[in-house]
């Protein structure tokens, strides 16, 4: 089939994008969405144009690399992460609008690249447990009810791509905060920092310039991973009993 | 053969301690050096790459005190591509009193790399094992449970036990989140500098030691110079070199093949690993294979029809005309053979003719039995994942109609040759995980990755660094040096070179080209004539890379096209390697298969009195022929024999 894209083409951080327009032949229903614009690539670099920049790795859904915005719907009209968008979700003929996370905690590196290290800051502000190598106590040393390691599980399952900022409103990082706070509040292991963490967290969530949550929702509806929508309610839980036992330092 | 290659004087590992196999690791750990906390934070590290060996050595030597800068090329060390790791971790918890030990677990891995690995290392890393669990629950890994609140485990190929444990189909993803988090906990703490969209593309060598890196800033372009006083290598493996992969797309060979030209020995090169159980491919745009867990065997049924050219829906074909080759040919093992076994057998029926789908190349993995004994949300909760992502690549629901699969390169068993203490030949040069050859023989076992990523990273390399750090802090350098400004000089050129070129084919074009020389004669089965076939058309093919190449853009800029070209410009020069080191290797074992060595059956023929040795490669200049360096292997305690697993 025939596409045509409408690309976001940004040369650095500083200048100024624009949206171009490529027409793509040949397009076979089982190409991944990223397949489609290595083809599109190709076909520039022998025509001596640049190609287009857009971040990808392990193209199995689940390193959390890849991520642009297709006719506005962050990762596109699958749930699912852009690599595993396929082809056969499109029809011939159709015009497809490609744009990078937008948000202003994620500034535009080139073209669809964008930086996301706000989130890395957010996990060193707190996001883990403090179990230095060899300290652990035998595996078996504490059970974790199954329904805990079954929640904490789905809240782990979170691959730090972004789109739960670039769906929102107000591109608020709040459901990639909560999914590690409830990841890690859920467990036994987790209760130790429980307060202490949830207080840094947001903390350095909001000092990243991240907006406010209002509940809205885009975020677990665009999430690939299904990250569920009541882990915020979990963190703002946590955050109320933290402030309300004077965790705010 | 000589024109090939020099045979040069054989190596030994020095490091490796004598006496009862037990009692080695803590021997190397009481004799081996210590260093005073106070001293730690006035010696520096550098550690390339954060996957689950080069995450986790970076947070523990951090933890320990030492000054740490990691670099990954990805634009967050929580992508490393051990996140793609679907099935498990094994460990010798013996949780399910099913007879399992650490001895046992040593057997099995030396078995399964059919006696091509070091038994001091192998016995090493089952010992560490049971630690890595208990770290990674102490994380927050959250590992699958059972009602009790106790640990889950579950089988895999080439064992007859269950001690894997396991997150669902992302076990990979949740260590490496486990040692992510460890490393940004240092990296809060001040302990490790961390650098991202960082790549590493040259060793500096001074007075004989690894001292630092020449590394690419892939956002700015710019060129700069890490000075330290060791050097750990945890880049991963270079399964990349054959183009379609399970890796991702960003895995390279450029720091080990960077540090294997200062001087490094690389080992077993042709050592890699085809995973039986892939996504077939589906068209020449295609950009990568998927693979679908292993695991899955556990469960599933493979077969193919038993008349060939038979093309009628697998759901048509009565039981009585399907020949479920595996559980056929070994039945002690069935579904479960090791790898390497299992991808042959999957090519064998595939060559008769009897291979499904388009172009006849793969087989059917079924689950119709299992649904109908466990009923679909128990085959839901185990591979529910797994299912989706199948359904999302191929379009086809697996619950209904049996998947289809077919083997591709997955890891790769050689890399940079090190001692027991994992430092390669370049003292100071340590290497980590895939990135080193040391544990996996000739095959690697299901699960077994993630063990020795993380028993490198937590548990081995920070102990044995310290003997070699003890001696330091080393003499500062300037970085006038010239050891240090060569070192930038020929990353410069190399770049410059690679973008004046302008001529008329993309990397991509050239990439796949290799990746098909690669598979049709250094893949599931080499021979003399194919390889040496392979050897002549790489030579051809990198003469023309060097002159036909068109890179756009500048260095002074995110520039993925110059990022590619410099990782297959030094896939080329391993390429031929692998090729040379299969062909000089004229026995099959593991995952190397000569078809002229084998058994009557087809089964891999070792030939132990000629080739029970690592074959370590050293590096003469490009295109001139490499040493081999030999380090003859010895069995003291698992008896070498013909692996069977009927």
């Amino acid at each position: 089939m025939k596409i045509t894209l409408r690309v976001w083409r940004q040369k650095n951080r500083n200048a100024k994008g624009e949206m171009v327009r490529y027409e793509v032949d040949n397009v076979s229903t089982d190409m991944s969405f990223l397949e489609m614009l290595d083809v599109l690539n190709e076909r520039l670099t022998l025509e001596g144009q640049e190609p287009v920049a857009f971040d990808h790795d392990c193209r199995e859904g689940i390193c959390g690399a890849c991520g642009v915005v297709i006719n506005g719907v962050a990762h596109g009209p699958e749930t699912t992460t852009t690599c595993q968008l396929h082809m056969r979700s499109f029809s011939d003929g159709d015009v497809i609008d490609v744009e990078p996370w937008r948000a202003k905690a994620f500034p535009v590196i080139k073209d669809l690249v964008v930086d996301r290290g706000a989130f890395d800051r957010i996990i060193q502000a707190g996001g883990y447990i403090s179990a230095p190598t060899g300290t652990a106590p035998d595996a078996h040393a504490t059970p974790v009810a199954k329904k805990d390691a079954d929640r904490a599980f789905d809240a782990a399952t979170c691959i730090g791509c972004g789109a739960c900022v670039a769906a929102c409103p107000n591109a608020s990082a709040m459901l990639f905060t909560a999914a590690k706070v409830t990841h890690l509040g859920t467990l036994p292991q987790g209760q130790p920092e429980r307060s202490a963490r949830v207080v840094q967290m947001v903390n350095q969530h909001d000092e990243e310039e991240f907006g406010g949550c209002t509940n809205i929702g885009e975020c677990a509806a665009v999430c690939p991973k299904g990250i569920p929508l009541d882990t915020i309610s979990e963190l703002n839980q946590d955050l109320l009993g933290a402030l309300a036992n004077g965790e705010l330092s | 053969m000589s024109e090939l290659y020099i045979e040069g004087d054989p190596i030994r590992d020095e490091k490796a301690p004598k006496g009862p196999i037990e009692n080695r690791w803590d021997q190397r750990r009481f004799s081996a050096k210590l260093v005073n906390p106070a001293n730690r934070r006035k010696l520096s590290v550098i550690v390339v790459g954060t996957g689950l060996a080069g995450a986790s050595a970076a947070a523990t030597l951090g933890e320990a005190g030492y000054h740490v800068t990691s670099f990954c090329y990805q634009d967050s060390p929580r992508r490393a591509h051990s996140i793609a790791a679907q099935g498990g971790i094994n460990a010798a918890k013996n949780y399910r009193n099913d007879g399992d030990s650490i001895y046992r677990l040593f057997y099995d891995t030396v078995k399964g790399g059919d006696f091509r690995s070091r038994e001091s290392n192998v016995y090493r890393l089952a010992q560490v094992s049971v630690e890595i669990i208990d770290q990674c629950v102490a994380q927050g890994v959250p590992f699958a449970r059972e009602y009790g609140g106790l640990l889950d485990n579950r089988s895999f190929g080439g064992v007859q036990v269950s001690r894997t444990f396991y997150a669902r189909g992302q076990t990979g993803q949740q260590l490496l989140i486990g040692a992510y988090q460890a490393l940004e906990r240092q990296v809060a703490a001040g302990t490790v500098d961390m650098n991202t969209r960082h790549e590493m593309l040259e060793l500096i060598v001074v007075d004989g030691r690894a001292r630092g890196v020449v590394v690419r800033d892939m956002v700015t372009g710019e060129i700069e110079t890490h000075l330290a006083d060791a050097v750990v290598l945890a880049s991963g493996g270079y399964g990349n070199v054959f183009f379609l992969s399970t890796n991702a797309m960003g895995c390279n060979v450029t720091a080990s093949w960077r540090a294997h030209r200062k001087g490094a020995l690389f080992a077993n090169p042709c050592y890699t690993q085809i995973h039986p159980t892939c996504i077939p491919v589906s068209g020449d745009y295609q950009s990568k294979l998927t693979l679908m867990s292993e695991s899955l065997r556990n469960d599933g049924r493979i077969w193919v029809p038993k008349e060939t050219g038979d093309s009628r829906d697998p759901r048509q074909i009565p039981e009585e005309e399907r020949d479920y080759y595996l559980e056929r040919i070994y039945p002690s093992f069935g579904n479960l053979v090791p790898r390497d076994i299992a991808s042959r057998a999957a090519k064998n029926v595939c060559d008769e003719g009897r291979g499904v789908g388009p172009g006849g190349l793969g087989v059917y993995l079924d689950f119709a039995d299992a649904i109908k004994r466990m009923g679909r949300p128990a085959v839901e909760a185990k591979y529910g994942n797994l299912f989706d992502m199948y359904q999302r690549i191929t379009g086809e629901n697996p619950y209904e109609v049996p998947m289809r699969i077919y083997p591709a390169v997955h890891y790769t068993m050689g890399g940079l040759w090190v001692d027991y203490d994992l430092q390669s030949t370049i003292p100071g040069l340590f290497v980590t995980g895939e990135a080193n050859f040391s544990d996996h023989g000739a095959n690697r076992l299901g699960a077994s990755a993630l063990m020795q990523g993380l028993a490198d990273g937590y548990f081995v390399l920070p102990n044995t660094i310290n003997d070699y750090l003890a001696n330091g802090p080393f003499d500062p350098i300037d970085e006038e040096r010239p050891e240090v400004s060569e070192a930038v000089s020929a990353v410069r050129d190399r770049i410059d070179t690679l973008l004046s070129i302008n001529g008329t084919r993309t990397v991509d074009s050239f990439h796949r080209e290799l990746g098909h020389i690669m598979w049709d004669y250094c893949g599931m089965e080499r021979n003399e004539e194919g390889l040496r076939k392979a050897i002549d058309s790489i030579r051809e093919l990198r003469a023309e890379f060097w002159q036909n190449v068109k890179v756009t853009g500048t260095n002074e800029e995110l520039n993925q096209a110059l990022e590619k070209a410099g990782r297959v410009a030094d896939f080329f020069e391993l390429a031929e390697l692998m090729c040379i080191d299969a062909l000089h290797r004229r026995e099959s074992c593991g995952g190397h298969f000569r078809s002229e060595s084998q058994t009557e059956d087809g089964e891999a023929l070792r030939h132990d009195d000629d080739f029970a040795y690592v074959g370590a490669w050293e590096f003469t200049g490009a295109g001139q022929q490499p040493v081999l360096h030999k380090e003859a292997l010895e069995y003291e305690y698992v008896e070498m024999k013909q692996r069977s697993y009927k």
